[in-house]
């Protein structure tokens, strides 16, 4: 399908290699695509980030060599699927022998199924560029009332100059199944590179879905990602998202939860320095009763970096005794610091107990003096003031090869000690 | 004063039958102790007296007064003087309990045909009825069990009896979280409110609120059934042996 | 078994609008439609000066630029402002010496909103000017008020006895083009009330104004001017209610309080204009810009109870421009039937050591949607600003709707600010306890929702928090059959 249209979006696609026949999923979003345009402020979902420095430049589709060895997360025992810049790299990955699973291109995904489960799931037009433009993805199947036997660790990596990387990948949990799905982005030299990314999951009944993200991609790239997901009844998901990199980043985050009896799990920390903008997004649907959902978000901001947390809950009619809860605190170590936070709560059934809350502040200048007295120096003090703040979320990655990654990211990058 | 014959209940929309034919009677000027082990149906008997969603009686009758008492709506069954202390009181943030019992017993007083109380003689029994039960007047001023430590709000029952004087009162499990001393304060509440006019039903699972309360009789329920009555020495024996030796005893 | 929340809703649809009734007068209109005529028209027939209507002509034709807002969680009918009469006025347009000058119409109509102005004057020693249909007919207690220096007055008095205050501060607090709304307010505006506190002077009455809409199809257009000088003090109380209609009418107001160095305005409204029927036709759509300045060590509190209007959009709002200076916001905004409410407050600090608080109750009922929205900004120079917020929302039926949408801007790392929302639906055990010691349910509901939003009614003063405790019992009234 072509893009008529003279706008922004044409120009930004220009530059990228023209799809070739590609998968009828591909084509939907090609058309999706037509006519649309870059968000504004002016758009409610877009009002605390401007994205016109990733639109008003070009990027290139690349692939390349990359040598991914301190990507890799020490010890741990997993499916490594590597992309490099957006491209599979079938030499870097290891799938191991694994009857619960099976791991395939995301061109293999069958359109019909697909347009089914993700009819509810609302586009933009990031995600439609990633699906129009994609250069790679996997489509992984977890059979039902199977385990894997190890997680699953998609490592993106983006090296090079200008390089925007479009993956688009898949996750299906068949009743009862259950697997930890860990996706890491990093970048390597990629100076105004762009990391597009998206990934859909469909969780289907009984099953159990954990992912941990770690978005540690270096301060000079920017980095949009779309993940949606849909819940089948009395399954439970899960989501960890940790997000100390890029100059510009933006986590969309939606979660539909279509059957009762299911748990919904967010949880995020976002450290920025410099110049920094981190922006979580986040929406939880409940369309169906007895179900429950946790959302726990904190941010420290240093230097002039700005924090943005807009995360909703929506409770649609006759879902009943349904319980959400929300929190958001952030902490302003600079002066020159932003946060912005909106919490959200639309509500339109009555049996529910649903609550937010929202906290801004700075360190306890009482308790940073209660530690100087111990001798403690004001530094080491104030870090270990952040730490004890985000690290009740931290303690929320129950697996301890992340968590020893996450721990020891932090003390290269900020001196932090957990 | 009260008859319950063969009374059928269930809970729930499973219909789960917990009452499978309970008999009572209680007479002016009594006091009853019904005892009987976890989940023998002792709250849902209170529950039901009292009116609350989601019990269905399904068999028996309930006479009060000469009344049908299940054919009556809640507040119209305290309005008739049925009480319940509750188990656990719930909490009403923002509703002063002055302003609360005032609410309730105008409406009372409003069924018996008689005036509103006037302030000076309401606040007057304010104070007589705090008195009794040793509560601290400034709750009286406080939202209706906000903030109560569990103590306070077992008083706080035993406060509001006093308030609106009814003619049957039952006390689910008031004596739980009680310490030595409340669980005397309130006893001696319920004593000095008692007299021959009015009748008391004690729901409880142990016998210590008894050694304050002297029961006239004491019921065993069991499996949704009063299985056996005696004087008030089958409490003690009760504490002795324990609920299995009923069960023995049945086979 | 009990009262459902079925039957609930069911009873609460058949509340009937308890302050229903049409009132006749022969008005003094200009034709429908809005055009540079009709305002010159409408500046001509109150005899402003030139600057005025120059104001107003700006304030077109920047309006004739806007949009109507679309960000609000609303969806209604958009008026159409060329059927809108932008001027009418009681006929007899002299004024009243005394109270006993007033045409007695008037007085009944008054007797009838329950608020008796002879009552008023007599018991509470409450200054009132009541607005009628845009143009104040009554004046009183002027006198007192006068020694003190006090000036309390309709607004169009104001422009032709105080023309340099009125000039000095109209539209420094909402600007005309400040959005849609206020600028149609700034172009078309034809009455309302301005009030003046000289420096020191603490009013020693509560100034309230009543306003009603009383001409079908006639849009309100009210202004309101606060300024309160260094060190001064007043409490300012608005109530609305309206007469049965079936068309929509428009109220577009504009309220600007001016807080100057250590001075405080309190400014309650009690509000039940006439929300629609229970099908959701008429009612009336308030679409008020409601804003306070606040110099150094100023403080602005807004208190509202709100239970009227089809459509509400209303954000009484503090620009926290002093330093020390503080702003309050208590609400308690109750839905029912169809109507819809978005609204909620924005505190703006600019100063250091700003302070502000919010506290907001939300009760919806039958097919109504409730919203609460509000901002809070810190701005890089604001030190050590504190705020405080929390937004909770009551349920009672399963076809309402309650949102809440905070919007929380810090640019200040000593700032500190605390939100908590919570949404539920009203307690069943609650509602039981009530009922076993013998309250209906009925009277039950009515206390704990009285109890639920008593933080707010608490800030009201004593003789309007009686009229407002006795409003929200008339908007969940109902009749246990």
């Amino acid at each position: 399908m072509e893009i008529t249209a003279e706008n922004k979006v044409l120009k930004f696609v220009e530059g990228l290699i023209p799809p070739s026949d590609g998968t009828s999923i591909r084509k939907e979003a090609l058309q999706a695509l037509n006519g649309m345009d870059f968000p504004t402020t002016r758009v409610e979902e877009w009002k605390y980030t401007r994205v016109g420095r990733i639109t008003n430049k070009t990027f290139q589709q690349e692939e390349r060599k990359a040598n991914i060895e301190k990507y890799k997360i020490t010890n741990l025992d997993a499916h490594l699927v590597v992309f490099v810049n957006g491209y599979f790299d079938a030499s870097l990955s290891t799938i191991k022998e694994d009857k619960a699973l099976s791991v395939q291109s995301i061109e293999k995904l069958d359109l019909d199924y697909y347009s089914e489960i993700m009819e509810e799931t609302e586009e933009n037009v990031f995600s439609l560029i990633n699906k129009g433009y994609q250069t790679g993805g996997v489509y992984i199947k977890v059979g039902e009332n199977e385990k894997t036997a190890y997680p699953i660790h998609l490592l993106h990596l983006t090296t090079g100059e200008g390089i925007i990387s479009n993956a688009q990948h898949f996750i299906h949990l068949e009743k009862g199944s259950k697997t930890e799905l860990i996706t890491t982005y990093d970048s390597d030299e990629a100076e105004n590179s762009f990391t597009n990314i998206v990934i859909e999951g469909h969780i289907e009944e009984n099953a159990n879905l954990t992912i941990q993200k770690l978005q540690f991609e270096e301060k000079n790239v920017f980095h949009i990602s779309n993940e949606f997901f849909v819940q089948d009844p009395s399954s439970q998901f899960k989501i960890n998202t940790i997000t100390t990199g890029s100059l510009l980043t933006r986590n969309g985050l939606n979660v539909i939860v279509e059957g009762e009896n299911c748990h919904t799990e967010m949880n995020g920390v976002y450290l920025g320095t410099e110049n920094q903008h981190l922006d979580n997004h986040t929406l939880i649907e409940h369309l169906y009763s007895n179900c429950t959902s946790s959302e726990t978000y904190k941010g420290v901001m240093d230097d002039k970096s700005t924090g943005v947390f807009n995360g909703k809950v929506i409770v649609r009619p006759n879902a009943k005794k349904i319980e959400a809860y929300q929190s958001n605190g952030n902490i302003l170590l600079s002066k020159s610091s932003t946060v912005n936070s909106k919490p959200e709560l639309e509500i339109y059934a009555d049996d529910v107990r649903c609550s937010h809350g929202s906290t801004t502040g700075q360190l306890d200048e009482d308790a940073i003096y209660y530690l100087r007295t111990r001798g403690i120096s004001e530094q080491k003090a104030k870090k270990l003031m952040v730490a004890a703040f985000i690290g009740e979320v931290l303690d929320k990655v129950d697996n301890s090869d992340i968590r020893k990654k996450v721990d020891q990211h932090f003390l290269e990058h900020f001196g932090w000690v957990f | 004063m009260l008859t319950i014959k063969n009374l059928h209940a269930t809970v729930g929309e499973e219909g789960l039958e917990i009452l499978k034919g309970l008999n009572l009677e209680v007479k002016p000027g009594e006091v009853h102790a019904i005892m009987g082990p976890n989940g023998a149906g002792k709250s849902t008997l209170a529950s039901v007296l009292a009116g609350k969603d989601g019990y269905e009686v399904t068999e028996g009758s309930v006479v009060f007064e000469g009344k049908d008492l299940l054919e009556l709506e809640t507040e119209d069954r305290a309005k008739e003087g049925v009480f319940l202390a509750f188990q656990y009181p719930v909490e009403i943030p923002g509703v002063s309990n002055i302003n609360f019992l005032k609410t309730a017993i105008n409406e009372i007083r409003e069924h018996r045909k008689q005036e509103p109380l006037k302030a000076k003689e309401f606040m007057a029994k304010v104070r007589e009825s705090s008195a009794l039960v040793e509560l601290d007047p400034k709750l009286a001023s406080r939202s209706v069990n906000e903030g109560f430590s569990g103590g306070e709000k077992k008083r706080n029952e035993i406060f509001q009896m006093a308030m609106l004087q009814p003619k049957l009162s039952i006390l689910d499990e008031t004596d739980s979280g009680l310490d030595i001393d409340a669980l005397r304060i309130v006893s001696d509440g319920v004593n000095k409110l008692k007299n021959e006019n009015n009748a008391v039903i004690i729901i409880t699972h142990y016998q210590r609120l008894l050694d304050h309360i002297i029961p006239d009789f004491v019921h065993v329920l069991a499996d949704g059934k009063i299985v056996k009555s005696g004087p008030k020495e089958l409490a003690l024996e009760l504490e002795e042996k324990g609920y299995d030796w009923l069960n023995a005893e049945k086979v | 078994m009990g009262y459902t929340e079925e039957e609930l809703a069911k009873d609460l649809e058949n509340q009937e609008y308890k302050f229903g009734f049409t009132s006749n007068f022969e008005s003094d209109k200009a034709p429908n439609g809005l055009s540079e005529e009709i305002i010159r028209f409408i500046s001509a027939k109150k005899e402003e000066p030139a600057w005025l209507l120059a104001k107003r002509l700006q304030a077109y034709e920047a309006w004739k630029e806007m949009t109507e807002p679309e960000w609000a969680h609303v969806h209604y009918d958009k008026p159409s402002f060329q059927d809108i009469c932008y001027y009418s006025a009681p006929k007899q347009s002299k004024k009243y010496e005394s109270w006993d000058d007033v045409d007695p119409e008037m007085k009944e109509t008054m007797a009838k909103l329950g608020i008796s102005l002879e009552e008023q004057q007599r018991l509470t020693g409450t200054a009132v000017d009541f607005v009628m249909d845009s143009v104040s007919v009554a004046t009183s207690f002027k006198k007192k008020l006068n020694e003190l220096g006090i000036i309390f007055c309709s607004f169009s008095e104001a422009v032709q006895d105080h023309p340099e205050l009125v000039k000095k501060y109209m539209g420094t607090v909402v600007p005309s083009k400040d959005n849609f709304y206020a600028a149609l307010n700034s172009a078309v505006f034809t009455d309302g009330s301005f009030c003046y506190i000289p420096k020191g002077v603490r009013c020693p009455m509560e100034l309230s104004t009543y306003f009603r809409i009383n001409e079908g199809g006639t849009g309100q257009f009210e202004r309101t001017l606060v300024v309160a000088e260094k060190g001064s003090y007043v409490s300012y109380l608005e109530g609305c209610t309206a007469p049965m209609r079936d068309e929509n009418q428009l109220h577009a107001a504009v309220v600007e309080l001016i807080a100057l160095d250590d001075a405080e305005i309190k400014y309650s409204t009690v509000q039940n204009w006439y929300p629609g029927d229970k099908n959701g036709k008429g009612g009336v759509y308030n679409f008020v810009t409601k804003r306070g300045l606040c110099e150094r060590n100023a403080k602005i509190s807004w208190t509202q109870v709100e239970t009227g209007s089809a459509v509400t959009w209303k954000y009484p709002s503090c620009i926290l421009k002093g330093d020390n200076s503080i702003g309050e916001f208590y609400s308690v905004a109750v839905t029912n039937n169809y109507q819809q409410a978005d609204t909620g407050t924005k505190m703006i600090h600019l100063g250091k050591n700003t302070k502000s608080t919010i506290i907001s109750k939300g009760i919806s009922a039958g097919h109504s949607h409730n919203s609460y929205r509000g901002l809070v900004q810190i701005h890089g120079n604001a030190e050590n600003a504190r705020n405080f917020s929390q937004c909770d929302s009551l349920l009672m039926s399963d076809t309402s709707g309650a949102h809440t949408f905070p919007y929380i801007e810090c640019k200040n790392n000593s700032a500190k600010i605390e939100h908590e929302a919570t949404t539920s639906k009203i307690g069943e055990d609650q509602i039981f306890y009530c009922k076993q010691r013998g309250i209906d349910e009925e009277k039950a509901i009515g206390l704990i929702v009285n109890g639920y939003c008593k933080e707010v009614l608490n800030q009201l003063p004593m003789e309007f928090a009686v009229e407002a405790q006795k409003l929200l019992e008339i908007s969940l009234e109902n009749s246990v059959g």
